[in-house]
């Protein structure tokens, strides 16, 4: 029974691919601990770098970065989550429509058009239209490509959920608002939670896009941290990367656990 | 739902302070220092944005950002470009009232006579550094550099500046700027490529930064970038050629459409005390063209050698604009050399 | 990557009746600032470009001119086949492709190893292998510039090891572009592989040993087969980001030569300010990709199922 599942050197090369993955994160999160002001040498365990982060001179700077990158998340990620939502139940429930094909393949534009071409052709139209760069168009822009990343996990979920669960909360005199709000809706959740956690992370994430689209004295963090490392990585970047590492890693276990929950339940 | 709105609205509204300014500027050029006592001063809140070369800062006002800064920093050759395209707003003597400060050689110059739409920040070169530590043969010619001794091949970065490179290729073949001489173009274009193999990187924001590393040996730098680099501990050398060099002078200009003009012209008035412009300076290890600023100055940037050039060296020149026909020329040798 | 999917089955009535309304939100914004936008872009391509930076609203084919015809430094020459740009391409697509090739032979045993463990732990090991993709991809990227410099702690550990005597030169190479697309977006080939094998019937496999075929005749002759379907959709999630990629051969690669998402930042915010030819440049990348996903849903849809 193993035999067949079994191939020699596949143990290696998985330890290698996770080895590859996080020696430099780790490396990173080690030297964001170095006492000393060089980052060639080791001066010793300090926490000062992360001291640095709050109280430093280049603190105001990130804060505002900071604020600016969750609040454009929260918004884009729940913005594009109500949209995406709203698109699964038609695309999944339905059933056979004309143009189905042809929505799936717009609600997915953004995965298969290349960041950089989006960038461009974003720029471009708000160049065109007058609409100054700033705030606006990056959480506009974010919300755009944050919207597959968010259909995705509900669609999937969507699928595996009967139709008897509001079939027979209908039987039972449930109105059509009620069976969504208190049957399909719970159901759905786990999905609607992962596909909104996905978005709000693409929506950190994003350096290409909003590099192009950001306007004077706009800053999220990605395009803050790439100003300061295109001099040089100083420590105290690395302990902002430590920092931001640590918040993706909560959000993913937090995903992992809740779509772990729900897959469980019905 | 409404909650939920309104939540939109707020985190969408900026923070509006009392007064705002909006610099663009080059990277590592202000210390916060200055930016903090004119804050503590006026009460106006500023923000800077910055970038790494000239023709990047005017490609980013010509896509939709002009009319949200308040005042840039170009050199030279880059004021009578931005000045010819319309993108300058003026000033009268009266509302800058330390216009007198400005050094006289540098009041009336061809790219702003008068001084209307800027006035002097800081001025230096742009030539090369080598870490003697790896390399202790003659560096006197842009040979180091274009055609580098081995001990140096491979390990120079060069500026990720079209402009700045292909002005000092040109110097070192002793070719004209913008010039439409086909054989002269060519050798340049050839130059270039039989050069770049020895190149490690191209890069300006890391030019320091890899010399303090050690990541490169040698590289093409600023004056005062280079005097930094060394103050950071790297043994390097600033190089006056003797093919030459190339000189700038980069100016605080008013913008069209500045959002707060009034700020604006506080914030130049502001840098033209010698004290203020004596701080840059001290942070900066360029020189700036504001008189009396000697008794702020530090003692090691009054005498850095990359401020004070030997005796008889090759006098630099200034960047030249072409016109569109000739750059696209130098543009397809760019690329060329990118390709 | 996995198509419209099946719905289930007719529908229902409530939300048959509702498609229109709920799906206008999204057509509205992908319409209006996705499409449209393109669209433009399009548009933008044929224009005349005004000197450094903008457009002059006349037509023109100059941008796709420049693009694939080489009419000397002058431009007095008798046109021929430009290069310059092809090179560029064409070393983009190399790049993307070996950072595939390299993502595959890595992506592919791990994807095998996670499938074959019991459910158990399978969640585990997967979760590990994704955590790194939500790690901001530029701390990533920085993180790698940090590790393979010159002095960087990976040539200090080896030469302490005394594995070497000198250090690698790694960085601003090729290879250490390669090391970062491959870096960048592996999970992206270890998760749809990683679905299709999980998938699989192992009782195949069993067949084949039952018949004398060896390990690595049934890994070959039988299930290849079968899980290629995931083997291209993580390969085309892998070439299309590496295709554009801006980060890597910046940070990694010295930005030495132009690949194409340079080529197209220069056009914008570099000295070029050449905007038509940024566009066409971007339309022809983006005609590429599309070709890609054209040729794979064909593929798709021919597989039996």
């Amino acid at each position: 029974m193993k035999g067949v599942r079994h191939y020699p050197g596949f143990l290696p090369l998985t330890i290698l691919c996770l080895v590859v993955l996080y020696t430099p994160l780790i490396v990173v999160a080690v030297y964001s601990f170095n006492a000393s002001t060089s980052i060639t040498s080791w001066g010793g365990f300090s926490l000062r770098w992360y001291g640095e982060v709050f109280t430093g001179r280049e603190a105001a700077r990130f804060g505002q970065a900071a604020w600016n990158s969750i609040t454009i998340a929260l918004m884009a990620a729940t913005t594009a989550t109500v949209i995406a939502t709203a698109a699964a139940l038609a695309m999944v429930r339905g059933g056979p429509f004309r143009g189905r094909q042809a929505s799936f393949a717009l609600i997915n534009l953004p995965l298969m058009v290349p960041e950089i071409v989006i960038a461009v052709a974003t720029l471009i139209f708000f160049s065109t239209i007058g609409l100054r760069t700033g705030y606006l168009t990056i959480l506009l822009a974010h919300i755009t490509f944050c919207i597959p990343f968010a259909y995705l996990p509900i669609a999937a979920r969507l699928e595996g959920i009967e139709g008897t669960y509001e079939q027979a909360a209908r039987d039972l005199y449930a109105t059509r608002a009620q069976a969504f709000r208190l049957i399909l809706l719970p159901l759905m959740m786990p999905g609607v939670i992962s596909g909104w956690l996905l978005a709000f992370i693409i929506s950190l994430d994003d350096f290409i896009i909003t590099n192009f689209v950001k306007g004077a004295g706009m800053e999220t963090l990605p395009t803050a941290i790439f100003g300061s490392v295109k001099q040089g990585i100083k420590p105290n970047i690395m302990a902002i990367s430590t920092l931001m590492l640590l918040v993706s890693v909560l959000f993913v276990t937090a995903a992992y656990l809740i779509n772990r929950k729900g897959r469980q339940s019905p | 739902m409404r909650k939920l709105l309104l939540t939109w609205v707020f985190l969408a509204s900026p923070a509006f302070a009392e007064g705002q300014l909006k610099v663009y500027h080059w990277f590592e050029y202000i210390p916060d220092d200055l930016v903090q006592k004119f804050e503590a001063e006026t009460g106006i809140k500023v923000t800077i944005d910055t970038y790494d070369s000239n023709e990047a800062m005017l490609a980013a006002l010509k896509a939709g950002k002009l009319g949200q800064y308040d005042v840039a920093v170009p050199a030279d050759f880059m004021v009578g470009i931005m000045a010819a395209e319309g993108m300058l707003d003026s000033f009268t003597p009266e509302e800058m009232p330390n216009l007198g400060n400005i050094e006289p050689q540098w009041l009336d110059v061809p790219f702003d006579p008068g001084r209307k739409h800027s006035i002097p920040y800081q001025w230096g070169s742009t030539s090369f550094s080598v870490n003697r530590d790896v390399y202790q043969g003659d560096i006197s010619s842009l040979a180091t550099i274009f055609d580098p001794p081995p001990e140096l091949s491979g390990k120079i970065n060069v500026l990720d500046s079209q402009n700045e490179l292909l002005i000092l290729g040109s110097l070192y073949l002793g070719i004209p700027q913008c010039t439409q001489d086909r054989e002269a173009l060519k050798a340049l274009n050839d130059m270039l490529l039989a050069a770049k193999p020895h190149w490690a990187s191209f890069g300006s924001d890391i030019a320091k930064d890899v010399l303090v590393s050690g990541d490169a040996a040698a590289g093409m730098i600023y004056n005062g970038f280079s005097a930094k680099a060394r103050a950071e501990g790297a043994n390097v050398e600033y190089v006056y050629p003797k093919e030459g060099h190339v000189v700038w002078m980069d100016n605080v200009v008013l913008l069209k459409d500045a959002p707060n003009r009034e700020n604006a012209l506080k914030f130049m008035n502001f840098l033209l005390e010698p004290e203020n412009a004596a701080a840059v300076t001290n942070y900066a290890a360029y020189t700036s063209g504001v008189i009396g600023v000697d008794p702020f100055l530090d003692e090691a940037i009054k005498t850095s050698p990359e401020n004070n050039p030997p005796e008889g060296i090759t006098p630099g020149v200034f960047a030249q604009a072409c016109d569109e026909e000739t750059q696209r020329l130098y543009d397809a040798i760019w690329t060329n050399l990118k390709k | 990557m996995a198509g419209p999917g099946r719905g289930t089955g007719s529908g229902d009535a409530t939300y048959r009746a509702l498609v229109r309304p709920l799906l206008i939100p999204s057509w509205l914004v992908i319409g209006i600032l996705m499409v449209l936008p393109v669209a433009l872009m399009a548009v933008y391509s044929f224009l005349t470009k005004e000197f450094r930076g903008g457009v002059i609203w006349d037509f023109t084919l100059a941008a796709y001119d420049q693009f694939f015809l080489d009419r000397g430094l002058f431009g007095d020459e008798p046109p021929r086949i430009e290069w310059t740009y092809i090179t560029i391409f064409w070393r983009s697509i190399w790049q993307a492709v070996l950072a595939t090739l390299l993502c595959l032979l890595i992506g592919f045993p791990t994807a095998w190893f996670i499938a074959t463990r019991p459910a158990r732990t399978r969640g585990i090991w997967l979760f590990l292998v994704t955590i790194p993709y939500w790690v901001n991809l530029l701390i990533r990227t920085v993180s790698l510039r940090f590790l393979l410099r010159d002095q960087g702690p990976m040539n200090e550990a080896l030469m302490s090891l005394g594995l070497i005597s000198s250090p690698i030169s790694i960085i601003n190479t090729n290879l250490a572009v390669q090391i970062g697309l491959f870096y960048s977006y592996l999970p992206f080939m270890v998760l749809p592989i990683y679905a299709a094998v999980e998938r699989y019937n192992f009782a195949l496999s069993e067949a084949a040993a039952d018949l004398y075929a060896s390990r690595w005749a049934t890994l070959r002759e039988i299930v290849l087969p079968v899980v290629k379907p995931g083997i291209i959709a993580g390969c085309i999630l892998v070439f299309i980001p590496s295709l554009g990629a801006f980060l890597a051969p910046d940070l990694l690669g010295g930005a030495k030569t132009f690949m194409i998402g340079s080529l197209i930042d220069e056009q914008f915010r570099g000295s070029q300010g050449n905007w038509p030819f940024g566009a066409a440049v971007a339309m022809i990348l983006m005609t590429l990709v599309l070709i890609v996903l054209l040729v794979y849903a064909r593929a798709q849809g021919r597989a039996p199922r």
